[in-house]
């Protein structure tokens, strides 16, 4: 990682006083960048303030991790990150693209040609084996991988043929991983890519996240309850009641064979 | 292949079974539209294509007896291309062998071959040679149901003479597709069609240069009506029996409406099979998608675009439809062969070609695939409206609530397990009503394939017994002084005579107008009383009309209008006579006078041309044998036979009618109950599974998910009662053609039969699924969250 840049931070974790970040050192070419980004959910008469004014930026190739409490607003921020939801005020940019004021068509477009999901519940569909599964995607975008080299690098290559009613969670999330990197995505986005695993299941699925982030450079977006996890990345975000409490460096990053839960 | 097109292909295979019970339900509706329209198309080509060739007449005409030489008069009518004059009369028959007496009609056959109008076709045998005078052919119908062949002898009265005859052909006309005593059933085992030489018939009739018969081309667009009317200005010195055209010959008319029938069929009951079918592809097209939510959801965040992932669904809906659409393309031409042979042999039409005009398959794969489009449009804009977010969510429970009864704290009163089937049923509101719909459809269409017995019993009883107590109805060759009346009363076993008279007239209110007979009876007739819609009794009164209430309305007048009545025979003059009262027959367009009335218009005082006998049964073969004998007496109708074959046709055509519908409903009724268990216990795989790791046994699980589908299934037969009512009515009330009205009558044995197959299916069905239940995995049960 060379030259890392200064990012403005809000003033709750600034005045918290922990480890923050008037300097904090990020790649020089930040790709997604976010503007008192604010969402608000609708349910009838209740009105849930979701996200009340995010800012940051992310670098290509970065790796981030997003921690915080359940209710956060992590996955909403995810969401709106990926172009599967939008928000109701500020701005977010995936380089020149207006994430906001994207229309449908846009936002499908944008999430075919630039992103990749690993959804915590997998997502796979059942009636397509690991290799039709990966196919959905290469069949999308030109300059894919092939689906078997996509597997092979979650280290599924003898799977290929079974469907995921024949996998275990781990390997129906490393389906879910190979799925969203085939199409060789700019970034990659988690919600919670472990959380219905155990440690050593968990720690493939990592291992395969990180591999991914390392050797495609890809900037890379995890979601985690799992604070342990956060010694893998660059950075890490920490959300509570919708703000961003802290943003942190992390000092020395960690492979996945190295973190103890 | 691409992906999701195999997941299509798999999901279709998971879903085989729901697939095909749909399929079916299609292919009934598709079958069903192909199958009667085909046939109707194919009778409509065949009857067109028999006339042209037969040169069948456009305008007859019947006279007491008009001079050869007019027949020039009437070919220089304008608009008449060629005109062809004959003899015929009505005679009785005796068959060697054969105590029941039959009647027929003889015809005059040219010198030589089949006349030019209204051509015979030759079936076996030979034609007569010009001076046979001991020869005859015989229309193929009654040749059939006698066993007549080349050879066989036949007696008959003609004009008060018997002539014994031998068969020298079997023969076909246009004229008797529907061969029919005059105002009686078509029977082919008791009216006969005799072809006899010109110069016999014109001996026995006293017909020498002369006939009593004619029929008409026209030139293509030449008026009718001018050349009726001019026909009738021509004949009138020579006892115009009136004059019709092609659309009142009465064989014509029989045809046609019984080929009309067909496209009722063919639109009316597809009809609710198509709509039955969208209904479950909807619910199944909704409940694959409720489960695939997260798929869908993964789809749309992975880039797939809305309108590919609407186009998956939509082409699962058209996949069921076209495979349901391409078995009743097979299911509708075997029907429209099997039925168009059925009809062609009992029309006893020349040939009997099948074919299928493309507008039909058309118009059966449009619609079919517009109702796969329809059944789909709801899932299809639930995917477009999904969130792709909510491919992050985990599923989410279902929101449940206290029921109604709950509500209305009568919960305690149920056990645990109907208290879930109850919240079940509450929580799916649309798809409970949408599954009650469909089981009551099935429900009625089994009601309206099988209520048509019901209403030809009840036909029967109010036509043939309570409107007609005679025993025989006896027509007279001429109208005669009542002393006929009094000869007949004096015959063996005879408890009852009473005298009538019929007279051919056109009734006419303004530019309303309709050819009939006027029925004249005693004002106290009690063999034939006058009797409302409602059975009760009306009184005939000197100088006034009862009409047939259809005959009223056709000529759009009310009890207390007039009407000009114009004699077609005898010398009576045209008069303008108001209505009294309607009569309520369910056959037939009468008008009712008095007998003296009827007479005066005729231009007499009161004879008679119809005499009803009560008989003793007993003495039946004397009265028989004494009344064959009597030369007036033109044919001799016994009530017993008329009901026994009416009953004997119509039950023919009921059963296979009936049969095939009840096919059609059990594959609805197997369709909405399988696919509904299935469905719910596809939704509640997880939670019967958990009820059986707490120890719930396999019957308690069942109940519980079979008890949902009983609730359904009870609440939906007595809808579908009144639903199947409805459809009978809608039916009767379409069908009904100027000659009859079909009561609306539905018996509880009809109910009960329905009811009987419904249950059949679903317990059919409820075996299946409670097979599945038992096998239940309870390990991948529990895996599956859906
Ligand atoms: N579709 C939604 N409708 C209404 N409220 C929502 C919706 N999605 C999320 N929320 C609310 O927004 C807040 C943030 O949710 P989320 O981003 O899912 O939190 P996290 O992922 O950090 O647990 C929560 O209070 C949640 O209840
Ligand atoms: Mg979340």
């Amino acid at each position: 990682m060379s030259g890392w840049a200064i990012l403005p931070v809000d003033g709750a974790a600034h005045a918290r006083g922990r480890r923050t970040a008037t300097e904090i050192r990020v790649t020089a070419e930040p790709v997604f960048v976010a503007r008192e980004l604010r969402k608000i959910y609708r349910a009838g008469e209740v009105e849930v303030h979701a996200l009340r004014g995010v800012s940051f930026e992310i670098c290509r190739s970065e790796f981030v991790v997003l921690l915080g409490p359940s209710g956060s607003g992590k996955s909403t921020l995810l969401n709106i990150l990926g172009g599967l939801d939008t928000a109701s005020s500020g701005e977010v940019r995936w380089r020149n693209h207006d994430l906001v004021h994207a229309t449908e068509q846009e936002l499908t477009r944008y999430r075919r040609e630039h992103v990749g999901f690993v959804f915590q519940f997998y997502n796979l569909i059942p009636s397509l084996t690991a290799r039709e599964n990966v196919e959905l995607v290469t069949d999308l975008v030109p300059r894919a991988m092939r689906p078997e080299e996509a597997l092979g690098l979650v280290g599924l290559e003898g799977r290929l043929d079974h469907f995921p009613a024949q996998l275990s969670g781990g390997e129906q999330q490393r389906v879910a991983i190979a799925r969203a990197i085939a199409k060789r995505p700019e970034c990659l986005l988690c919600d919670e890519p472990t959380g219905a695993l155990d440690i050593d299941t968990g720690r493939l699925v990592l291992e395969a996240i990180g591999r991914v982030n390392r050797e495609l450079g890809t900037t890379t977006l995890v979601i985690t309850h799992n604070a342990v996890i956060s010694r893998m990345a660059d950075r890490i975000m920490r959300l509570a009641d919708g703000r961003i409490a802290e943003i942190s460096v992390n000092p020395e990053k960690l492979a996945p064979a190295e973190l103890h839960w | 292949m691409r992906p999701l097109q195999r997941k299509l292909l798999r999901d279709l295979w998971r879903l085989k079974a729901q697939v095909l019970t749909i399929a079916l339900v299609v292919a009934s509706g598709v079958g069903g539209f192909i199958g009667s329209l085909s046939t109707h198309a194919s009778l409509v080509s065949l009857r067109d294509a028999y006339y042209d060739s037969a040169r069948f007449g456009h305008v007859f005409v019947a006279a007491r007896r008009a001079p050869q030489r007019l027949e020039a008069a009437i070919r220089a009518i304008p608009g008449v291309v060629d005109v062809e004059t004959t003899i015929a009369g009505n005679v009785m028959v005796t068959l060697p062998d054969t105590v029941e007496s039959m009647t027929g009609r003889v015809v005059a056959l040219p010198e030589r071959g089949t006349p030019r109008i209204n051509r015979v076709f030759l079936r076996s045998g030979r034609w007569l040679e010009p001076d046979d005078a001991h020869g005859v052919l015989v229309n193929e119908a009654f040749a059939r149901a006698r066993h007549l062949e080349p050879g066989s002898r036949v007696t008959l009265l003609v004009n008060g003479r018997f002539e014994s005859l031998e068969v020298r052909g079997v023969a076909l006309s246009p004229e008797y597709v529907f061969a029919a005593a005059h105002g009686g059933f078509a029977d082919d085992t008791r009216f006969g069609v005799f072809w006899l030489s010109h110069a016999k018939l014109a001996a026995a009739y006293d017909m020498e240069g002369a006939f009593n018969s004619a029929a008409l081309r026209l030139a293509r667009g030449a008026s009718v009506p001018r050349v009726i009317a001019a026909l009738d200005r021509l004949l009138a010195a020579y006892g115009s029996r009136g004059t019709y055209a092609r659309e009142d010959q009465p064989s014509n008319r029989a045809l046609s409406q019984e080929i009309g029938e067909q496209q009722v069929f063919g639109t009316v009951l597809p009809a609710v099979f198509l709509a039955v079918a969208i209904f479950l592809l909807n619910v199944l097209l909704a409940r694959h998608i409720a489960t695939e939510r997260l798929q869908i959801a993964a789809l749309k965040a992975l880039g797939y675009a809305n309108r590919s992932i609407g186009l998956h669904y939509l082409a699962l809906s058209l996949v069921i439809v076209g495979l349901g659409t391409l078995i009743g393309l097979g299911v509708g031409a075997l029907l429209g062969q099997w039925m168009t042979q059925l009809y062609t042999g009992y029309f006893f039409f020349p040939v009997h070609a099948w074919h299928v005009e493309p507008w039909i398959l058309a118009v059966a794969i449009g619609v079919a695939v517009l109702g796969a489009v329809g059944a789909a449009a709801g899932a299809v804009r639930a995917v477009v409206r999904l969130p792709p977010a909510e491919a992050m969510h985990p599923p989410a429970p279902a929101h449940f609530r206290r029921t109604l009864l709950e509500r209305l704290h009568l919960g305690r009163l149920l056990p645990d397990e109907a208290r879930m089937i109850l919240r079940e049923l509450e929580r799916r509101k649309l798809r409970t009503a949408l599954t009650v719909v469909g089981v009551a459809s099935s429900v009625a269409i089994v009601i309206a394939g099988t209520w048509w017995g019901d209403a030809f019993d009840r036909l029967i009883d109010i036509e043939l017994h309570r409107r007609e107590r005679a025993d025989v109805i006896v027509a007279l060759t001429e109208a005669e002084t009542p002393a006929a009346l009094h000869a007949a009363a004096r015959l063996p076993g005879v408890l009852a005579a009473e005298g009538s008279r019929d007279v051919p007239v056109r009734l006419r209110n303004g530019p309303y107008q309709y050819r009939t007979n006027v029925t004249g009876l005693a004002a106290d007739a009690r063999l034939r009383p006058m009797l409302d819609a409602d059975l009760k009794p009306l009184l005939l009164v000197e100088g006034a009309l009862l009409l047939t209430d259809r005959l009223a309305r056709r000529l759009h007048v009310r009890p207390g209008d007039a009407l000009w009545v114009e004699p077609l025979e005898g010398t009576g003059q045209p008069r303008l006579v108001p209505v009294a009262l309607e009569t309520g027959d369910l056959m037939g367009m009468r008008a009712y006078m008095t007998r003296r009335d009827a007479a005066a218009l005729a231009g007499d005082s009161d004879n008679v041309n119809g005499i009803r006998l009560r008989i003793d049964r007993n003495r039946l073969g004397e009265f028989y044998e004494r009344a064959r004998s009597i030369p007036v007496f033109a044919s001799i109708g016994d009530k017993v036979l008329m009901v026994r074959h009416f009953r004997a046709t119509s039950r023919r055509n009921l059963l296979v009618f009936t049969g095939v519908l009840s096919a059609f409903a059990a594959c609805i009724a197997v369709g909405v109950v399988y696919n509904s268990a299935r469905i719910a216990l596809a939704e509640h795989a997880w939670e019967l599974a958990s009820l059986r790791v707490l120890g719930f046994t396999r019957g308690e699980v069942s109940w519980i998910l079979l008890g949902q589908v009983g609730l359904q299934i009870l609440v939906a037969i007595p809808i579908g009662c009144l639903l199947g009512y409805g459809l009978a009515a809608l039916l009767a009330e379409l069908i009904h053609g100027e000659e009859f009205r079909i009561p609306l009558v539905i018996l509880p044995r009809t109910y009960a039969f329905a009811i009987l197959v419904m249950l059949g299916a679903a317990l059919a069905s409820a075996a299946i699924v409670r097979r599945r239940i038992d096998r239940l995995n309870l390990v991948a049960a529990l895996k599956t969250r859906e």
